[in-house]
């Protein structure tokens, strides 16, 4: 699961959709994995503004990652006057769509259920009881 | 036939033998393939979006989504919602792109809100009609699934999901639920009153446009329709024009039923509603 994803999915039970402590899911015991993918200059143009920046940089500590920029990055940065990608650019790639969590756990930081992931997929299937 | 709906639920019908042989009959990956760009053609992506495919089975659609060239506004990212594992494995086996949930889309739509420019759901959504257990009804699971839906979409995004449904109440139920949840519906159907009729459920977020998207594609029914007339040698009228209208009123008036006079507006396109 790309952390891209990461930065959208919640808690999928009822009671803590519109709880803050809902979103970001945590990773817990993650075994991540890079993948290539093709460079998508427009789609990463188009996703950042709807990035949760703050959870993003939750992200990165929890995982063991490299510190972010303080603030999200704006979409002049993310090329140069002759129209190439920046390295701000091929970060936010490298970060977004390469980066993912291979297997572990998603864990709600409102009710604690554990979602396991295994081969990327994450297993949200609720038991009727938790719907 | 019967409808695999009826058999099993979906996790158990769509188990590892039945995954794999619905991934590769090279049947199913043309119907499944067509579907997919129909609906592609109805959500009108301008530029390279971030899509959920409600079903995603094997990938089978969503790896259409990835191979839209930049010329048409793609490539695209799905992220992919499935109940059967089985069908899951099978995506990872041919190494799609897309993330994908193990979960059940009659239990919501896990984003946050406004996440996701569009979705799409290929011969999905007429299961959520089967409850598979007592504390839960169709109804309820419907209402689930669009509530969600409609969080997780953005403002003027779109959604497409082309659906079996059993039968005209069964048809209504859900885009009833649709609407309840607050999404502008229409309902497209291709091919109509033939056995390989397909219904679109074209659904918007406020602001978006479904009736100009789905006005544009009717008239590439009309054409489908005239295709069928010369390949069957005899006139066929399409459904909904003013030949079939006036067709149906005198079936109806000779039924002892009342109906509407007719006039210069009958069988004219009005905006797509309910
Ligand atoms: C006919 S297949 C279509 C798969 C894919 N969209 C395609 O076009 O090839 C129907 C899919 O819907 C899934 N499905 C049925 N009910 C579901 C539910 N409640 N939640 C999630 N997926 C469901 C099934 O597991 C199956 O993979
Ligand atoms: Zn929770």
């Amino acid at each position: 699961m790309k952390l891209l994803t990461l930065n959208f999915l919640t808690c999928a039970r009822k009671t803590c959709k519109s709880t803050a402590a809902a979103f970001p899911l945590h990773p817990k015991e993650a075994e991540l994995e890079q993948v290539e993918m093709e460079l998508n200059p427009l789609f990463v143009k188009n996703m950042l503004p709807r990035l949760d920046w703050e959870a993003m940089k939750t992200l990165a500590t929890e995982l063991g990652l490299p510190n972010l920029p303080a603030e999200t990055p704006v979409a002049e940065e993310l090329a140069n006057e002759s129209g190439e990608p920046t390295q701000t650019l091929r970060d936010l790639h490298t970060l977004l769509m390469e980066t993912a969590i291979a297997s572990g756990k998603l864990v709600c930081g409102n009710c604690g259920h554990e979602y396991a992931v295994k081969e990327g997929i994450a297993n949200f299937l609720l038991p009727s009881h938790m719907v | 036939m019967s409808r695999p709906e009826d058999i099993l639920p979906p996790d158990l019908f769509y188990d590892d033998a039945e995954s794999r042989k619905y991934t590769t009959s090279s049947r199913i990956r043309n119907i499944q393939a067509d579907m997919t760009n129909r609906a592609l053609a109805l959500l009108d992506l301008e530029h390279p979006s971030l899509i959920l495919d409600l079903g995603c089975g094997s990938g089978l659609s969503g790896e259409i989504l990835s191979d839209v060239s930049a010329e048409e506004g793609g490539p695209h990212t799905w992220v992919g919602m499935d109940i059967s594992a089985s069908m899951l494995g099978q995506a990872l086996e041919r190494d799609t792109d897309g993330d994908m949930l193990l979960a059940d889309i009659g239990q919501g739509v896990p984003f946050r809100a406004g996440t996701f420019d569009a979705a799409i759901s290929i011969s999905a959504i007429q299961w959520l009609c089967n409850a598979e257990t007592s504390d839960v009804s169709p109804e309820g699971r419907l209402k689930r699934f669009f509530d969600g839906l409609y969080a997780s979409l953005k403002r003027g995004g779109k959604a497409v999901c082309q659906f079996y449904p059993k039968n005209t109440q069964q048809r209504n139920l859900i885009s009833q639920a649709a609407i309840k949840a607050g999404f502008g519906a229409g309902i497209l159907e291709d091919d109509p009153e033939t056995k390989n009729v397909k219904y679109y459920l074209v659904l918007s977020v406020g602001g978006g446009d479904v009736t100009g998207a789905v006005r544009e594609m009717e008239n590439v029914d009309v054409q489908d329709a005239r295709r069928r007339e010369r390949k069957r040698g005899k006139e066929v009228e399409r459904k909904g024009s003013k030949a079939w209208i006036t067709r149906k009123k005198a079936q109806m008036e000779a039924k002892g039923k009342v109906v509407k006079n007719s006039s210069k507006y009958t069988g004219r396109r009005r905006r797509t509603a309910f």
